[in-house]
């Protein structure tokens, strides 16, 4: 069993035995955690680039440390501060990391497909790590990682995705990755930010959270994203709080086991109550620690896999 | 795997064989070790770790002193992942002692090019730092790439490169025996 594929750039290209590939391979990686010396010399002499076009802390930060675990050379460029802002293209900026013999290329665009076209335009191996409203890849298998190592399986569970879904990449993979897994998704959030006939992907919606949360056994909250709520797609903060945020009252009508989730990082007070993001049935702070065993796993199996398999005939 | 096929052309040790090698490792182990104090015995997946199991066991039958087993999973320290095409599915390593000044007696099936054992040495190096390290197993079949040799050897077998030795093991394959097969295709690259 291998992944047979270059790039990884969304969830909806993967079967559901390659996202089992990938959790699997995360389970041994977390182990790295518990050890003295976290660093493995899978891929040594390898050279990773990450490149991001828009702002990110964990996504970063997690990508290099799992590079950096398995022994990988890491280069950070934000777009920000490099040739970008003189007026650099993408293409151009593709064939600078080829010539400086990038093997892996962990890419956030704001632009959707942006990785896909670079994953034409170069041999190395592309990782999605954002791009626009599109996927979020990674962020959704710590998800499910995490929904399956706190709950043992995720064929038959009922999960439910509250907030922005028309901004959200992360709410877009969880989509794929939790019906491919055999789960049963919700999706909950103000009628404007529900894309429409988003039912096609195979979710049911509700605009109603107090209703939507009973019976669910995972709430995976999203980030409302003030910077691109400009347009007024609802009226005021107060009233996204009122209807959406999760806090104490609206947890006691849930399940006593369910699972809150939060990709990160969180709006405290907004969508989430910081005693909500906190308590003990919040695994938030576990799916920082998972997103560095996911990465680690993902990058172990498309380092080479399909692309070696092809060359070496 | 186009282009392999193995041929069964004898068998090397049957299931007596088998369990009267490893009684008699085991009381290599004591002796070598003038006992069993601060002794582990760690077993390379995949048929290193049943063979390890039946290890403690024998060393625990004979001494009364149960010995502490882990088990090592190398994929990530292969030297070879660049080179092979299919990487190798990952497990989990479980070591559930800290082997820092043990005695620690590494178990697997067969050594060949020494690679895997070169693998499993830096994989136990980065989880402590045990006093000793010895070697045991079941078939050393020659054709050695690094300077590695095993302490303990249930059997010397010469082979020719073309050939495989296939231990099958009741916990891993449902039967137990050692067979020699050889290889009717293209070479192996390993």
């Amino acid at each position: 069993m291998a992944l047979r594929r270059k790039d990884l750039l969304g969830l909806e290209d993967l079967t559901r035995e390659e996202i089992e590939l990938i959790l699997d391979t995360a389970e041994p990686c977390k182990q790295i955690f518990t050890r003295d010396i976290r660093k493995l010399p899978t891929l040594r002499g390898k050279t990773m680039v990450n490149l991001f076009y828009e702002p990110s802390t964990r996504t970063r930060t997690s990508f290099e440390l799992a590079g950096k675990w398995m022994s990988a050379d890491v280069i950070n460029i934000a777009a920000s501060s490099s040739s970008v802002v003189k007026g650099e293209s993408l293409k151009d900026t593709v064939r600078t990391l080829e010539s400086l013999g990038a093997n892996i290329i962990v890419m956030r665009h704001r632009a959707a497909g942006a990785p896909h076209f670079l994953a034409r335009s170069v041999d190395a191996a592309v990782v999605n790590a954002g791009d626009g409203a599109h996927e979020h890849p990674t962020q959704a298998l710590l998800d499910l990682y995490t929904i399956r190592e706190k709950k043992g399986r995720i064929e038959g569970l009922k999960v439910l995705i509250v907030g922005d879904i028309l901004h959200s990449r992360v709410a877009k993979s969880n989509i794929w990755g939790l019906t491919k897994m055999g789960a049963s998704v919700t999706v909950v959030g103000p009628p404007t930010l529900i894309p429409p006939e988003i039912e096609k992907t195979g979710v049911k919606v509700s605009y109603n959270l107090d209703e939507a949360i009973r019976d669910v056994d995972a709430i995976n909250v999203l980030r409302i994203q003030l910077e691109r709520q400009k347009k007024g797609l609802f009226p005021s903060t107060r009233e996204y709080i009122n209807l959406y945020g999760l806090n104490r009252h609206r947890l006691a009508k849930a399940r006593e086991d369910v699972l809150v989730l939060h990709p990160g990082p969180a709006n405290l007070g907004i969508e989430i109550t910081q005693e909500v993001a906190t308590c003990d049935r919040s695994a938030i702070a576990e799916q920082v620690t998972n997103g560095v065993a996911v990465r680690m796993a993902l990058l172990y199996l498309i380092s080479g896999g399909g692309r070696q398999h092809e060359a070496a005939g | 795997m186009a282009g392999r096929n193995l041929a069964e052309k004898a068998q090397l040790m049957d299931a007596n064989d088998i369990r009267r090698a490893i009684v008699r490792i085991a009381h290599e182990v004591i002796e070598r070790n003038q006992g069993v104090s601060d002794l582990a015995v760690v077993g390379i997946r995949t048929r290193g770790v049943p063979l390890a199991r039946r290890l403690a066991d024998a060393i625990r039958s004979i001494e009364s002193t149960p010995v502490p087993v882990g088990v090592l999973d190398i994929t990530l320290y292969r030297d070879d992942l660049t080179t092979i095409g299919v990487h190798p599915v990952v497990h989990k390593t479980e070591v559930p002692f800290d082997i820092t000044d043990k005695v620690v007696v590494l178990v697997d099936d067969v050594i060949y090019t020494g690679r895997t054992v070169r693998a499993a040495l830096d994989a136990l190096m980065d989880m402590g730092r045990p006093r000793l390290i010895q070697l045991a197993v079941l078939v050393d079949r020659g054709h050695r790439e690094l300077p590695i040799r095993p302490d303990f050897v249930g059997k010397n077998v010469p082979t020719s490169k073309r050939e495989v030795i296939s231990v099958r093991l009741q916990e891993s394959d449902g039967e137990e025996r050692v067979v020699i097969q050889e290889l009717t295709g293209e070479l192996e690259s390993g």
